[in-house]
């Protein structure tokens, strides 16, 4: 059973994996996100929330920083199964 | 066999396509633009058994849909030059990722090897590929290489001679979509022409893949209205069934297919990937470490470009200075006006220029160095959260610190801002960095003036540069180029130590750029200055009972360019100028970096038996104060771009507007602010 709930990334964690959901963004950049790895169910490991700085995620081996604006607008899903207690 | 085979080499960023194309080509390099854009367009020649290869370093990208002008420079690179071979060079540490654009280059269905780079990496972190198998599910040859160590070279060339000569082809039907994209592409297909010249060579599938994705450029290319209903429909459909465009959702399958193809052809046992680089991360981009290391490597940058080049250019001062001795000795019959001309206007103002070479060479050293470890793309990040408050992106940071080592490579590079405000703030403000040829301004300057603080002012004066571009970009943000500032997204490769050869190239094609702009624009300001210094003549008469330092100074005073620097003087006299240095000004217009050989003809030093430089010096030490020194630093810096910047400014936002604006404003700012300098400094100083 997957949980629907879809929140911010920025409310992610350090250390925290989470599966893609949808980007609040314009056309071209959620195409960029989606060439670089970041499509739809893709998992991401919250290497760092460089809270107030930028945002550090690990997809599919690399890494990619995300603004702290861009944090807000990636939508995630924290399935139960991977969710830390 | 093909005797002459033209090459793409294809690739995401830091995939070590640059590497690999070093390592073939070497130093036969030819370094352009693309016809209309000001996208880097690197050329090389490999010649290997008799066969002659063409190299073409296709810009760095992660797709080809087109996105970004680097997209669709590669990707109308491969449509309209077609390459014999396309070699996509991959990171395979890093393999599904770069698949990616594998899997676009394979439905051009264009001839293809792919380069597994950085294998000795992937072994390493514990992957291990079955490559006939990955081979035979992508339809593609594959070559593991290692491009740093040379390894795999020659069975790479192997391959792409052979592909090249059987022009095979990965074949079309390669990516299943799924039934219900399968479904739209059919029905967009049947309404496509098949005379249309796309479908022609790539095929109906590809056209109605790039019409489905709504890819700009190819939809703009005159489709029948039937074709385009179909398209909306289709897209319209899909959007409604998944919830989602069908762009995302055509990714999403790319990425379906690569994983597929890697989970029967590929073993991992760890993920170890990032582990040293994350390691590193922890410290260098720490949200209060990071700020602190990043300023004190800078500062590291400028201390050893200033030490370590002194050396060198002590040597360069020597042989300039023996040159203009022995020219002199060897000159045959009385010294005239060609003897003044070679060695006053020439050795003087090119020379003057060329002492700077060593200081310059390492100061893009040093950039090459962060750039090729990949702490560049780290300075970014931890720049963003400062640059978003200026209302700038932290990616406006990369062109602003090329913009220490030239604007005009600096302007061109703000390209990687998607965002048009965004895009002209930064280029709006570069100037104000201090770029290359400004150096030689403060290293003539500091010495004489601030012998005992030299890294501290070279330091403030720099600064200086950046706080006003800061506070110039924020005046921009909410004037007149007021909006939301675009998220930051970028990738953060793994550090990687940087090869000796990269680094070499690096710094030496950007260290030629600024050796031909000497033997070329300095080169010709540097005789018509020369020109203009020593006419017209005054009679002999009127020189009679003069010693010679008189007759010198009389005579600029009567010539061109001191009538025109005197016309000045009285409006840059609140600033602290005088004639020579409102003339200097005016020749700096042309290039940066002329004030200083201007400043060198006009003392005469240019002959000056114990080297141009220290001869100069003196001279301004008797006649300046300090303060003054400061004011002409902080004037070159903030005043009048050079002419190239203007023009690059010009051609980048496509608008005189935007450049005219660059030169008025900056030069208005320039002129405010070193008056105020100079007018408050005078009560304490």
């Amino acid at each position: 059973m997957t949980n629907t709930i879809q929140v911010p990334l920025s409310t992610i964690r350090t250390g925290q994996k989470v599966r893609l959901g949808n980007i609040k963004a314009g056309h071209g950049l959620r195409s960029r996100l989606a060439a670089m790895g970041m499509v739809p169910n893709t998992e991401l490991l919250v290497i760092s929330n460089g809270s107030p700085g930028p945002f550090v995620v690990a997809v599919k081996g690399s890494r990619i920083a995300l603004g702290r604006g861009m944090a807000h607008k990636v939508m995630v899903e924290q399935t139960p199964t991977l969710e830390t207690p | 066999m093909t005797a002459n085979i033209k090459i793409a080499l294809a690739g995401n960023p830091n995939s070590g396509k640059t590497t690999l194309f070093n390592a073939l080509t070497g130093a036969r390099q030819h370094v352009g633009n693309y016809p209309g854009v000001t996208v880097e367009k690197k050329e090389g020649v490999c010649r290997r058994q008799g066969v002659t290869m063409q190299i073409v370093d296709l810009p760095g990208t992660y797709s080809l849909t087109g996105y970004s002008v680097e997209e669709l420079v590669a990707r109308s690179f491969i449509i309209d030059e077609r390459p014999d071979v396309v070699v996509d060079v991959i990171d395979s540490s890093n393999l599904e990722r770069n698949l990616y654009l594998a899997t676009q280059l394979i439905e051009l269905n264009v001839p293809i090897v792919l380069a597994f780079n950085m294998s000795d990496v992937a072994r390493h972190r514990g992957f291990v590929f079955d490559i006939p198998k990955l081979s035979q599910l992508l339809g593609v040859p594959i070559v593991s290489m290692v491009g740093s160590r040379n390894e795999g070279i020659d069975e790479l060339l192997k391959m792409v001679t052979e592909a090249a000569r059987s022009g095979e082809t990965p074949g079309t039907c390669r990516i299943r979509y799924g039934s219900e994209v399968e479904d739209e592409l059919a029905r967009i297909e049947a309404h496509l022409d098949p005379q249309h010249d796309l479908v022609a060579r790539y095929g109906k599938r590809w056209l109605a893949l790039k019409l489905l994705e709504n890819d700009k450029e190819i939809t703009e290319l005159h489709h029948s209205p039937e074709v385009l209903a179909a398209v909306q429909f289709s897209r319209e459909h899909l959007a409604a069934v998944f919830g989602e465009d069908p762009e995302i959702i055509i990714a999403e399958r790319r990425y379906g297919f690569i994983s597929g193809a890697c989970q029967e052809a590929v073993q991992s046992s760890t993920e170890l990937r990032h582990d040293m680089s994350d390691k590193a991360d922890a410290v260098l981009t720490h949200p209060i470490l990071g700020l602190p290391i990043f300023v004190g490597l800078m500062y590291l940058v400028f201390q050893l470009t200033f030490t370590l080049g002194e050396y060198p250019m002590v040597w360069m001062e020597h042989f300039l200075a023996f040159s203009g001795e022995s020219l002199s000795a060897w000159w045959p019959g009385d010294p005239g006006p060609l003897h003044s001309l070679v060695v006053d206007g020439i050795i003087g103002g090119v020379g003057g220029v060329m002492v700077f070479l060593p200081n310059i060479l390492l100061l893009f050293l040093a950039i090459a160095f962060l750039e090729d470890t990949g702490y560049m793309a780290r300075a970014a990040f931890i720049m963003d959260h400062i640059m978003h408050k200026i209302g700038l992106h932290g990616k406006s940071f990369i062109p602003m610190l090329i913009g220490f080592g030239c604007s005009v490579p600096a302007i061109m590079a703000t390209r990687i801002l998607e965002n048009r405000r965004n895009r002209l703030t930064t280029i709006m403000v570069i100037p104000l960095i201090s770029c290359g040829a400004r150096f030689p301004i403060y290293m003539m300057i500091i010495p004489a003036f601030f012998p005992n603080h030299r890294g501290l002012m070279l330091a403030s004066i720099y600064f200086v540069g950046i706080l006003l571009a800061i506070v110039l970009a924020r005046l921009l943000r909410v004037t007149l180029l007021k909006g939301e500032t675009l998220p930051f997204v970028m990738e953060l490769p793994p550090y990687r130590l940087p090869t000796v050869r990269g680094l070499l190239i690096h710094t030496w094609q950007r260290g030629w750029m600024y050796v031909r702009k000497a033997g070329t624009v300095i080169l010709a300001i540097s005789i018509v200055i020369w020109a203009a210094t020593s006419y017209p003549k005054m009679d002999a008469a009127a020189l009679q009972n003069m010693t010679p330092e008189q007759v010198s100074t009389a005579e600029l005073q009567h010539s061109v360019v001191g009538r025109i620097g005197k016309t000045l003087a009285p409006a840059l006299k609140p600033l602290g100028f005088d004639w020579r240095i409102s003339t200097s000004l005016v020749g700096a217009f042309a290039a940066k970096e002329v004030f200083v050989s201007q400043l060198g003809i006009m003392y005469s030093v240019g002959e000056a038996e114990e080297g141009g430089s220290e001869a100069l010096r003196a001279k301004l030490q008797a006649d300046y104060t300090p303060l003054q020194g400061f004011c002409v630093m902080l004037f070159c810096l903030i005043s009048m771009p050079c002419v190239a910047t203007i023009v690059i400014t010009r051609q980048e936002t496509g608008s005189w507007r935007w450049a005219l604006l660059q030169l008025l404003g900056l030069t208005a700012l320039a002129y405010v602010i070193t008056m105020a300098v100079y007018q408050v400094g005078r009560v304490f100083v």
